[in-house]
């Protein structure tokens, strides 16, 4: 395996969890504050850099030099590849982001050492392949929520419920999975794979396991609970432990599961009357979206969702900071009567609708060119597949204006205090609106890096359960379903040295 | 320096001068560093100047040179080549995949514009109907709290007018129509502070996205069937409008089917013309370019640019016919009896439209071309004239030495009294087009979602255990969806 040119990837997990350690010791929450932005910002320099060393090799994967994990404990655990090189730094700006706009009244109530922790334990899963190791972070990256909820003193009850049963099924299905053994260029079982499934599913918020979400952000603090969701952890779950292993049937029945999520998530946030469960199905409805494409295993439409993936990182990431600010202003945020906040807060209102519209696939922003992929190739598989995606797309669209002009627009808010934009907020604000736009404007390194993405998880897949789908173009006829593409059988495939789950050889040249 | 190096310049400079313009007003307003009003006239008025004689010169290049199609590849903006080729894949581990690639795989998003007989006449039109607009609205919109907001939402306008009207890939029609519906349903919540024009934006939102859910799905099965998104694999390569689609009657049913839905969201014809008089409630400028002259005509617009494939199915040319004369015969009735002068324009407008698309239908494309040119022009005047109408009929009263008189016609006195009211009841509620949409689709659908909310919620109370919930005391929001309605 190709080395960086430094320990880029441990550095950037170290550094948030020394911070963390460091920050816990403060009494003082604005040293906290300056504290963790350091430490966000030393992590964020650490990922970036380690994305374009990566960039810099033409490796498919690489890791750390000097091997100091692996001398330890006997194997290579973090490794940067084509799927997580550009998710890193997304993680990792999210992290700096909010903790950058985190205004001066909120920082006694929003936890910084649980926010440095989780952002280590993030990027450890976001670097990290090994099955056992991405369910074992994934359950450590449940508990800093959990005691945050704890502290606030509010149930728990059901967010460890379900974080329990996804981890515990996320288990079964690995022990099965291991138990099942090697299967010779097939995929495994479905009976093995489903608990594995069903656990990731849960992990996501699909239908109808979602209802975790929601409690999440109705109890914990809107930054908490962003960081949890928006970098999508469930997809890269689905990715590393269902995508190499399961069975077209496995692979359908989360397509189909994530479909209708997708569409029911976005009729729900049209509904909803409190601002963070609007975002929070807002939310479901993108990330539903993703692993939609997920399924479909074509290039295109791996691409689409792994483009629609990073797009959604960065636009739902910012319209949540846009409406965590709007929170700090006006406490907890209502749907139900216009606010009359756009003479008080232009840039926030401004910010409001690029990221919304980024999110929704407005065209010359991030989102545009992702939905476009992941629509073209469902509509080539089942047109029902893209109809539906449409119909969610134009919903999201509906209820994020329904939402800005119920935020935005009405009588003028008079208050006795100026709620304009401070400078770290505009900071942000602004960071998030250039790379909304850049990435709009500019989608052909961002595609071309996703498809590369694509490629790897495709050969990785065929590695392991040999052949991808073959997706012929179907005649797509009104009246009829289009023609069910034909499921070729699974033949060995004579492959270069693949990159596969278990950290094997894989060089790039 | 050849010819095609001339045009290709102009090319840019009508596209260029738009964008530079969106630019300017759109990275000053995200800085938070407006331009002050001066500024900002100079700035329209140069965008759309360069733009319209660019244009102007096209055309009169076009004329002289005998070109009828000028196509002008601006770049592969994404591009996806087959697995196994290209620099995106990675060395000797790229076989295995190409030997499993299919030419689906394949994915190209051109950026085209496409000068043509359709497209320079229309945007010639736009650049002088928004170029009016602009030096009128710059006095109109005087010391308004919002002028620059309304200027950075006129640039999208024009920017999307531009687009959509060159446009040569389907994709980049597409961009350029999604700027329209935005800028469109932005301005008429131009003024935020009341709720009904906030409610009616959210109204033209929603139709819109109708319409952009319906010209994405055609486009996507465009591309899925000639795997291009450019309109001469589907239009055929002759130029408009006499191309011929190579798509079979089937397929012409199914993309004119969307493409219709789409032109009627966004030329509000039935069942979707409840939103065009509540789009009045915006500023006069924008009231008159856009739903008067320009955003109103790009459902025919559109129409006229896919007409080779209207044209291969019976189905979808007499169902075009068909909406445009229900929408004239409509918009007429309900125009009778409206009371504000902006609404009784919308319906005027919403006649024309009508015809227009009828005519369409009926293969009459030039007609249906010269037909849009003349109305846009005359019905800008129209807006623009309204706010001066009461001055108008003074002076003619004046001059008249007496009222003007508004005596029935001889044959509504024909009508008898009661179905004289009940007519007029049914004008004045606009057919009722309005509520069957809201009781038939929005109100279920509301109370389908609501009931689910409450499940969830019930669902999340039973686990939690949680009496002092804080959500729990915001009222549903049905009054925005029913009020919008």
């Amino acid at each position: 395996m190709t080395d960086l040119h430094l320990p880029w990837l441990e550095m950037g997990i170290l550094i948030p969890l020394l911070g963390g350690l460091l920050v816990g010791c403060l009494r003082d929450p604005l040293a906290a504050r300056k504290w963790s932005l350091v430490a966000c910002g030393m992590t964020l320099v650490c990922v970036v850099s380690a994305w374009q060393d990566f960039g810099i090799l033409h490796a498919t994967r690489a890791d750390d030099p000097g091997h100091v994990l692996a001398k330890l404990i006997g194997r290579e655990i973090f490794i940067i590849d084509e799927l997580s090189a550009p998710l890193l730094p997304l993680v990792a700006l999210l992290y700096f982001l909010v903790t950058i706009a985190t205004m001066r009244t909120k920082v006694r109530r929003f936890s910084f050492s649980w926010m440095l922790f989780s952002e280590a334990l993030l990027l450890a899963t976001f670097s990290c392949s090994e099955p056992w190791l991405v369910i074992a972070l994934l359950a450590l990256g449940t508990v800093p929520p959990f005691f945050e909820l704890r502290a606030r003193k509010r149930c728990t009850r059901m967010y460890a419920l379900y974080m329990l049963t996804s981890v515990g099924l996320m288990v079964l299905g690995q022990l099965l999975v291991t138990i099942e053994g090697e299967t010779g260029g097939k995929p495994h079982a479905l009976w093995a794979v489903i608990p594995i499934l069903f656990g990731v599913l849960i992990r996501c918020g699909t239908l109808p396991f979602h209802t975790w979400t929601t409690d999440l952000f109705e109890k914990a603090t809107f930054g908490t609970a962003l960081l949890f969701l928006a970098p999508i952890t469930g997809a890269y779950a689905a990715v590393r432990l269902v995508l190499p292993v399961a069975p077209d049937a496995a692979l359908r029945i989360m397509g189909l599961m994530s479909l209708i999520t997708a569409a029911y998530s976005a009729a729900m946030a049209l509904v909803q009357r409190d601002g963070r469960r609007f975002f929070c199905f807002l939310l479901l409805s993108h990330s539903s979206m993703v692993l939609v494409g997920l399924e479909m295993l074509s290039l295109v439409g791996l691409t689409g969702a792994l483009s629609l993936w990073l797009s959604v990182g960065i636009s739902l990431g910012g319209f949540g900071i846009t409406m965590r600010a709007l929170e700090a202003r006006r406490g907890r945020l209502g749907l139900v009567e216009f606010q009359g906040l756009y003479e008080n807060t232009p840039a926030l209102a401004v910010c409001f609708l690029l990221t919304g519209l980024a999110c929704v696939g407005f065209p010359l922003t991030i989102g545009f060119v992702g939905t476009e992929l992941l629509i073209d190739d469902a509509v080539k598989v089942y047109i029902y597949i893209g109809a539906a995606v449409v119909v969610a797309s134009a919903m999201n669209g509906i209820a994020m204006v329904q939402a800005f002009f119920l935020l935005f627009t009405g009588t003028r808010h008079v208050s006795a205090i100026s709620l304009k934009i401070g400078v770290r907020e505009r900071f942000a604000v602004l960071t998030l609106a250039a790379l909304v736009l850049l990435g709009g404007v500019f989608p052909q390194p961002g595609v071309v890096s996703r498809y590369n993405a694509a490629k790897q998880l495709t050969r990785e897949r065929t590695a392991l359960v040999g052949d991808p789908k073959q997706v012929p173009v179907p005649q797509v006829t009104p009246g009829k379903k289009a023609i069910k593409p034909v499921k070729p059988k699974a033949t060995p495939v004579a492959l270069a040295p693949a990159a596969s789950t278990t950290g094997s050889v894989s060089i790039g040249h | 320096m050849t010819y095609d190096l001339i045009f290709n310049v102009l090319g840019l400079v009508v596209v260029g001068a738009p964008a530079a313009l969106m630019v300017v007003m759109g990275l000053t307003t995200l800085l938070g560093r407006p331009l002050n009003e001066r500024m900002v006239g100079r700035a329209v008025q140069c965008a759309v100047t360069v733009g319209l004689v660019a244009s102007v010169v096209m055309l009169a290049m076009m004329l002289l040179l005998g070109r009828h199609h000028v196509p002008i590849e601006l770049s592969r903006w994404v591009e996806l080549p087959p697995a196994g080729h290209g620099a995106a894949t990675h060395g000797s581990e790229s076989h295995a995949v190409a030997e499993s690639a299919t030419v689906s795989d394949e994915y190209h998003f051109h950026i085209q514009f496409v000068f043509d007989r359709l497209s320079v006449p229309f945007v010639i039109l736009t650049f002088v109907l928004c170029g009016t607009i602009g030096a009128f609205a710059n006095r109109y919109m005087h010391h308004e709290p919002g002028f620059n907001r309304f200027f950075t939402l006129y640039a999208l306008f024009l920017l999307g007018m531009v687009v959509t009207s060159m446009a040569g890939t389907i994709e980049t029609l597409f961009s350029g129509w999604e700027m329209v519906g935005l800028s469109s349903a932005l301005l008429v919540a131009f003024y935020h502070e009341r709720p009904a024009p906030v409610r009616n934006g959210l109204r033209v939102w929603i139709v819109y996205r109708i319409s952009d859910a319906a010209l994405l799905l055609a486009s996507i099965v465009l591309h899925r069937i000639k795997h291009l998104g450019d309109f001469e694999a589907f239009l055929g390569s002759t130029h408009w409008p006499g191309g011929t689609s190579p798509l079979t009657s089937y397929e012409a049913l199914l993309v004119g089917s969307l493409l219709l839905v789409a032109a009627a969201g966004k030329s509000a014809l039935v069942p979707f013309s409840g939103w065009l008089p509540r789009a009045m409630e915006g500023p006069t400028p924008s009231s008159a370019v856009f739903y008067g002259a320009l955003s109103v005509h790009l459902g025919a617009f559109l129409l006229l640019r896919f007409s080779p494939i209207i044209v291969l199915s019976p189905v979808v040319g007499g169902l075009t016919v068909a909406i445009g004369l229900v929408t004239a015969a409509f918009a007429a009735f309900a125009g009778r009896v409206q009371t504000d002068i902006k609404c009784a324009l919308t319906f005027a407008s919403l006649t024309q439209v009508g015809l227009i698309v009828a005519e369409i239908g009926m293969g009459w494309y030039y007609f249906a071309l010269i037909h849009i040119l003349g109305h846009g022009c005359l019905r800008t005047l129209q807006f623009l004239r309204a706010p001066s109408l009461l001055v108008d009929y003074r002076a003619m009263e004046n001059a008249m030495g007496d009222r003007v008189q508004n005596a029935s016609s001889f044959w509504m006195r024909l009508i008898p009294e009661r179905l004289r009211t009940w007519l007029y009841r049914l004008a004045l509620e606009r057919g009722y087009l309005d509520a069957l949409l809201s009781d038939l689709i929005v109100v279920p659908f509301i109370r389908v979602m609501t009931w689910c909310d409450t499940m969830e919620r019930k669902w999340t109370a039973y686990l939690t255990v949680e009496p002092d919930r804080q959500t729990q005391r915001i009222q549903p929001p049905t009054s925005t969806y029913e009020e919008s309605i």
